[in-house]
């Protein structure tokens, strides 16, 4: 910590004196009915972290597409060192020096880290010098503080070693500016703070930064300035040190928000979920690993970890959806592992996969056949209450949808959500237990809160929820009990007011103490 | 002569491995970039007829080889014109390559069915190395093809592993979205090895014709060595170098049933001997059908899926 602040102020110095490296100048980029970037302005000092701050959609990923030369504006300029350059490709580019990391890594799994460091490398000889490629990628990798071993097979390794894979091979082709795309949303807290690392160790030899992230809390420390963008405008800037949290929300939201931290306020009732000694493995490999939990009634549990490290798992095995090895599910006191998804939710399961539109609801049909979908017991639907419900909901979540005839495939991603939850936990009739996995994925802050407060009703109303969900914050404001998942195994629990933060996010990295 | 007879039967097999090897790097070469040509059986017989013709009609083999290339690669481009440029199903095209390949050579075939060969091609005199006890017949019994075969099993690893245009082969069978995000064309590399591979497998039939078969004879000529070259691929796990050892092996067991048969040794009816070979393949064959026996040997990750670039 007190090495990231003696580098963070050699920069500042960079940045604030700094020369233009690169710039937007009112950048237009429609795609089919949305307009992305809306006469954007943007500017990048030499030595400088500017920070690209919105909520998905607002367009960041765009602009940083513009500015590399993937996409092609309709209207506007990139000025590069104050000259206008026309950027037709990445390669386009890379030759000035631009270079972005994308969101989803583009590494071939089965070479080594030197090997896709030098991919499509232009002046690469033709019969390659691995030697010297090998020695070149350690220089930088040592450099810029990327701890990587240039041999290594890249399938072998960990998302975040995967990023610095990609950094380092921006840094190989000699980049000047990066555009780091979410940089940070595959990354354990501890990781993040590597990252800043290696951000200010590049700002240090005067290289530029361009961070992009819907992140607010992580993005004052590391950021020189902050731009952020709402529906494809920018809605303001600020300097490092005039960074005020709730100033920022406002301009990503456009509206005041209240940060709240949500605790169950009823006496928590009986256990109505639990497993206990569960195992499971998909092609040999272990997935889920002596799991026990208990969630009762009234309480709200959340499962922390980083993508991939079972959740998925955890919850299919709840919903019955597959079966695991050994170990029992019980459901409000019936065993249901092994059972199938019918016989989880008889017991009185309620599941919110975190494929809404995949697995959660049936697109092409409508909002008020979605909302009975799930009825175990009926037979025959009764139309007429089913529309009514369904309107009902519409007008209590204000969900925005010409009516309840609506195929659910025409719906935003919020109001989906909304639509699966209103199914899961008010239609459903008699189930006690809601499993919801990432609810609040891809969502603008406002559904985010609608979602937020429909589950906290669902915990006041003496449900017993399991919140799986790789964002931390959501986990945290939510949870009155965090369990961290680790490589299959639960390597962390936490209840209530006790909750650490950083503990949660160092076992989230695999750290336990 | 006991030991004599499997003296013979090491060295044939030698021989014959050449035709595997030949066509298992075409098939390799083709299949890093990504596209799966199961073709091969319906490719080394027109190499076989069309080498045959030319050498009948010029008497000169060089040109006969020449022929056979030529008519691999435009086969081979018709194959990767429908499924690089049509993005058409890989499977349904190498199929429709066997029986277009098998049907078109019996047709042109026809009139030089059962002639004498008009070249052959001969081993090579190596002096006093040919003289050597077991390795002289064995290793060193052999034309000049053979030995040129295994120096282009080196060669094609060396090209694979070693070189630029290499790695963006192995590249594009892996991640053909990674090398079209590098600036790299897919389509460009994966025609280009396509064809290559097209061209080996042409001349491993042109080169079976004249140094192994007695005459033309239809689809009998080559007897599904083609579909054991596809299988070896998958035993060499893509590997050209790994290619050559298991060529031998499977050109023993393809000679075996004759030297059981010549010994009158019956373990087994030599029929049913001669059918491992090729239970063997089938048996592979579909194992790759699977996409996780694919992954655990080792296939290109994106073999026989066409390249679409995600829009999004
Ligand atoms: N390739 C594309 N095709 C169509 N629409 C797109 C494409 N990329 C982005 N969009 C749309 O443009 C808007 C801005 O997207 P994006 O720049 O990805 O936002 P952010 O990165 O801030 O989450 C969104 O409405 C998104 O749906
Ligand atoms: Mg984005």
């Amino acid at each position: 910590m007190a090495n990231l602040a003696i580098v963070t102020s050699a920069s500042i110095q960079h940045g604030a004196g700094g020369v233009l490296a690169l710039a937007a100048r009112a950048v237009t980029k429609r795609f089919p009915g949305v307009i992305a970037n809306d006469q954007v302005n943007f500017d990048l000092a030499r030595g400088e972290v500017h920070t690209l701050l919105g909520e998905n959609g607002a367009g960041k990923s765009t602009l940083a597409s513009v500015l590399c030369g993937l996409y092609r504006p309709e209207a506007g300029q990139v000025v590069r060192d104050g000259k206008e350059v026309r950027l037709n490709s990445p390669r386009d580019g890379l030759a000035h020096g631009i270079a972005m990391v994308h969101q989803h890594f583009r590494l071939v799994d089965r070479f080594t880290v030197a090997e896709n460091v030098v991919l499509g490398h232009k002046s690469l000889s033709f019969v390659l010098a691995t030697a010297e490629i090998e020695a070149k990628v350690a220089a930088i990798t040592e450099e810029f503080g990327l701890p990587l071993d240039p041999r290594a097979v890249v399938g072998e390794l960990s998302a975040g070693e995967r990023q610095r894979v990609e950094i380092v091979k921006a840094l190989y082709q000699g980049a000047e500016i990066l555009l780091l795309d979410e940089p940070t949303a595959l990354l354990a807290p501890p990781e993040v703070e590597k990252l800043f690392l290696t951000v200010r160790a590049m700002t240090h030899v005067g290289k530029s930064v361009v961070f992009v992230s819907h992140k607010l809390g992580e993005v004052v420390d590391i950021s020189d300035r902050i731009t952020v963008m709402r529906g494809g405008k920018v809605t303001g800037s600020v300097r490092r040190g005039e960074a005020d949290v709730r100033r920022l929300a406002e301009l990503m939201v456009g509206r005041e928000i209240n940060i709240v931290s949500r605790r169950a306020k009823s006496p928590v009732g009986e256990v109505l979920l639990s497993v206990s000694q569960v195992h499971l493995e998909r092609d040999g490999a272990a997935m889920l690993t002596d799991i026990n939990l208990e969630v009762r009634g009234g309480e709200i549990v959340g499962v922390a970890g980083v993508a991939g490290n079972g959740q998925r798992d955890l919850a299919e095995v709840i919903a019955g959806l597959c079966a695991p090895q050994q170990g029992n599910v019980t459901v409000c006191g019936t065993p249901t592992a092994g059972r199938g998804a019918g016989g989880a939710r008889r017991a009185g399961l309620a599941y919110v996969p975190e494929d809404r539109l995949g697995t959660g609801l049936a697109p092409s049909m409508s909002i008020r056949d979605n909302l009975v979908l799930t009825r175990v017991r009926d037979f025959l639907v009764d139309r007429k209450s089913a529309l009514l419900e369904a309107e009902t909901f519409i007008k209590q979540l204000e969900i925005k949808t010409p009516g309840p005839l609506t195929p659910t495939r025409k719906l935003s991603g919020g109001n989906a959500q909304k639509v699966l939850l209103a199914r899961e936990i008010f239609a459903v009739s008699g189930a006690r237990v809601l499993v919801v996995c990432s609810p609040t994925r891809g969502l603008d802050v406002g559904a985010v809160e609608t979602v937020h407060a429909l589950l906290d009703e669902a915990r006041d109303a003496g449900k017993a929820i399991l919140l799986v969900s790789e964002d931390l914050d959501e986990v945290m404001t939510l949870a009155d009990r965090v369990l961290v998942l680790y490589r299959g195994r639960i390597t962390l629990e936490q209840t209530g007011l006790d909750t650490n933060v950083d503990r949660v996010g160092q076992a989230m990295a695999g750290i336990t103490t | 002569m006991n030991s004599n007879i499997w003296l013979l039967t090491f060295a044939d097999a030698i021989s014959i491995a050449t035709t595997l090897i030949l066509a298992s790097l075409g098939a390799i070469i083709t299949e890093r970039s990504g596209v799966i040509n199961l073709g091969v059986e319906g490719m080394l017989l027109m190499g076989a007829v069309t080498g045959f013709i030319v050498a009948d009609g010029t008497g000169n083999l060089w040109l006969a080889l020449f022929a056979a290339v030529v008519v691999g690669v435009v086969l081979s481009a018709i194959h990767a014109a429908l499924t690089v440029g049509l993005r058409a199903n890989q499977i349904v095209s190498g199929l429709a390559m066997v029986i277009f390949g098998t049907g078109l050579s019996q047709f042109i075939g026809k009139p030089i069915e059962g002639d004498p060969l008009p070249v052959i091609i001969r081993p090579l005199e190596l002096g006093w190395l040919s003289d050597l006890p077991f390795v002289g017949p064995v290793v060193f019994g052999h034309d000049v093809f053979t030995y040129l075969t295994w120096v282009a099993a080196g060669g094609a690893s060396f090209y694979m592993h070693r070189t630029r245009p290499g790695l963006l082969l192995r590249a594009t069978g892996d991640a053909p979205a990674t090398v079209d995000a590098q600036g790299g064309s897919v389509a460009h590399i994966r025609w280009v090895h396509t064809m290559v591979g097209g061209a080996l497998m042409t001349l491993a039939g042109a080169w079976y014709m004249f140094a192994r078969a007695a005459a033309w004879n239809q689809a009998a000529t080559t007897n599904g060595i083609g579909w054991i070259a596809l299988a070896l691929v998958v035993f060499a796990s893509w590997r050209p170098l790994r290619a050559i050892g298991g060529a031998v092996l499977f050109g023993f067991s393809l000679q075996v049933p004759f030297t059981l048969q010549a010994q009158q040794i019956s373990v087994l009816p030599p029929t049913i001997v001669a059918m491992f070979p090729y239970l063997i393949t089938l048996a592979v064959l579909v194992l790759l059908s699977t996409p996780r026996a694919r992954r655990l040997l080792g296939a290109p990750k994106m073999l026989g899926q066409p390249f679409v670039r995600d829009e999004r």
